[in-house]
């Protein structure tokens, strides 16, 4: 049963991806014809075709089996960039658990304190407002400062925002129990505490998962371009920066990286979805 | 468990309590006014009357769960808040409130838990009592599994899972079908009779308050008052008992003391 369902996502991801790249060559093989235009106008097409704005899919595909000098070895693209990955998985990681940790005790701080409720969200708002491009050299320098490496002020620019979708729906699930569920758990004369262990986290995971889901792609995002800012020395932000300083002539290399990052992501969104179904949906498929 | 010793020892008294929701606002609402009300242990007392006449709220101020505005409410010889620490209530509500992350066994052991018992321990009354529900087979099963009424079956095991002197029932088969309300109703006086709790039982339903009651309490609405007590005694009650002279006389008992209510 899940098991199938499981083939049948991977079936319709390849296709969406097949019939992406179709659209990509189509769009650019059309272009090609017409000169950038939209057959039989004079009205220029949105994205010129040319292979720098638009290599071949298949060129970009060339470039992931393709050799590179890192330092004194040379490398499969493949493994250059997962290695580069596997760093800015590390940090996305780090500033996801610690984002996780932050967005629930704000969560259960506004629970138990009303006051707290209406004094934290509009700032826990506020926070997300603030361009991550002006914030992330701040805590890396600070970060820096105190003797830390690149890597914590990476994280911490992960975790600012991965703790906010944690914190909101956090407190949304933490508030899902109906009154009648907390009259019962009044009625038996347990405390606070054991009303939160028993009632309200259980009944908040069906919330918090969607929300671990966004923060899981925003770490990613978030240490990338923590990455990018501070010029790191590793890490798929460093890719990044390395191949779009050469894209006038190398465009492949560019595609390749922005494909790592869209793969990594895609890889701690399945983390998530897994655990989400080891904690709540195992062994509970309602029988019909 | 504990025998229906059939004791006098009074479970409940409510002496001149008053309930105003919201005191002092555009929106107060005068929910009860001047009830007195005495519980013997072991009885079965429902309490009906038109809807928003405050029978929810009272059951809550036994319970606890609400505060008087004013006069007193005794459970046991206790305050209703030493009772409740003391975990002397049973609580079932007209959605069975079972937790949908726990399975059949794992929710009648929730207030178990609560009370530290050891994990054996719990495995073995939950057992017992699934066996008192007649839901044995089910132990493993997610509430989302299960129809209504076994919904409503555990969540009485639930409530009767750690022997509570006083159990306390708001609608709890609202929602269930008249055939299923009916085979509860048979279930639930053979679980009263093998326990000898106390029952405190909130209906609209003048069939199963005459059916189920030692004594139907009338209330009147806005402010909620007690009209009348009807003493019911039927004896031993089977499915043929709804067909039984005295069980139409119930009825209509109950009935003309509602119409007297709902006529003002
Ligand atoms: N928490 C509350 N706040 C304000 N008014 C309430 C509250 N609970 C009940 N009431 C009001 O008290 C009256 C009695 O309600 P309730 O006890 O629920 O009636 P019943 O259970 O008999 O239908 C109703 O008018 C209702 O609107
Ligand atoms: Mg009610």
């Amino acid at each position: 049963m899940t098991k199938r369902k499981a083939l049948r996502t991977a079936f319709t991801v390849l296709l969406t991806l097949v019939l992406f790249v179709l659209l990509w060559e189509g769009y650019k093989w059309m272009g090609q014809q017409t000169e950038d235009q939209w057959p039989g106008t004079q009205f220029g097409l949105p994205v010129s075709t040319d292979d720098l704005t638009m290599p071949h899919a298949s060129d970009i595909f060339n470039e992931l089996t393709d050799e590179i000098r890192a330092g004194r070895e040379t490398l499969p693209m493949t493994v250059y960039l997962a290695k580069k990955a596997a760093f800015t998985f590390l940090e996305a990681a780090i500033g996801f658990s610690l984002g996780v940790i932050v967005g629930l005790m704000l969560a259960i701080f506004m629970l138990r304190w009303r006051f707290a409720e209406r004094g934290f969200l509009p700032w826990i708002n506020v926070s997300q407002t603030v361009p991550l491009i002006a914030l992330a050299p701040i805590v890396v320098t600070w970060a820096r400062l105190q003797g830390y490496p690149d890597m914590v002020g990476i994280s911490l620019i992960a975790t600012y925002l991965t703790f906010f979708p944690v914190a909101v729906s956090g407190l949304r699930g933490l508030q899902s129990p109906d009154s009648s569920d907390v009259e019962l758990m009044r009625s038996y004369a347990a405390s606070w505490s054991s009303t939160l262990i028993k009632l309200r986290l259980p009944a908040a995971r069906p919330f918090l998962f969607p929300a671990f889901k966004l923060a899981a792609t925003l770490s990613v995002v978030g240490s990338i371009v923590g990455e990018i800012s501070i010029g790191t020395k590793t890490g798929l932000g460093r890719a990044i920066l390395d191949f779009a300083q050469r894209y006038a002539v190398w465009p492949e290399r560019l595609y390749s990286s922005v494909i790592a990052a869209s793969l990594l992501g895609l890889f701690v969104f399945g983390l998530v979805n897994a655990a989400e179904w080891f904690f709540i949906k195992r062994g509970r498929e309602v029988l019909k | 468990m504990r025998e229906n010793s059939g004791t006098l020892e009074e479970a409940v008294s409510i002496r001149a309590a008053d309930k105003v929701f919201n005191p002092d606002s555009d929106n107060e609402v005068q929910a009860l006014l001047g009830i007195d009300l005495d519980i013997k242990e072991g009885d079965f007392i429902s309490l009906i009357g038109p809807s928003g006449c405050g029978k929810s709220t009272l059951l809550r101020l036994i319970a606890d769960l609400l505060t008087p505005t004013a006069g007193e409410v005794e459970v046991f010889g206790k305050t209703a808040n030493e009772a409740r620490l003391d975990q002397d209530y049973g609580m079932v509500f007209q959605h069975s409130g079972l937790f949908d992350w726990r399975d059949v066994s794992a929710n009648i052991e929730l207030p178990l838990e609560l009370k530290g018992w050891s994990k054996v321990d719990r495995r073995k009354r939950s057992r017992e009592m699934l066996e008192l529900v007649r839901l044995e087979e089910f132990k493993d099963h997610y509430p989302r599994q299960l129809s209504g009424g076994m919904q409503q079956r555990v969540s009485i095991a639930r409530a009767l899972s750690f022997e509570p002197r006083l159990l306390l029932m708001d609608e709890p088969f609202g929602a269930l079908d008249e055939m299923t309300r009916e085979h509860m109703q048979v279930e639930l006086l053979r679980i009263w009779r093998e326990t000898g709790t106390t029952v405190v039982f909130v209906t609209h339903s003048i069939p199963e308050a005459a059916f189920l009651s030692s004594k139907v309490v009338v209330l009147s609405p806005r402010p909620g008052r007690i009209h009348s007590e009807i003493t019911v005694d039927l004896g031993d009650r089977t499915d043929e008992t709804r067909e039984d002279p005295e069980f139409f006389k119930a009825t209509t008992e109950v009935r003309e003391a509602l119409r007297a209510v709902e006529a003002g």
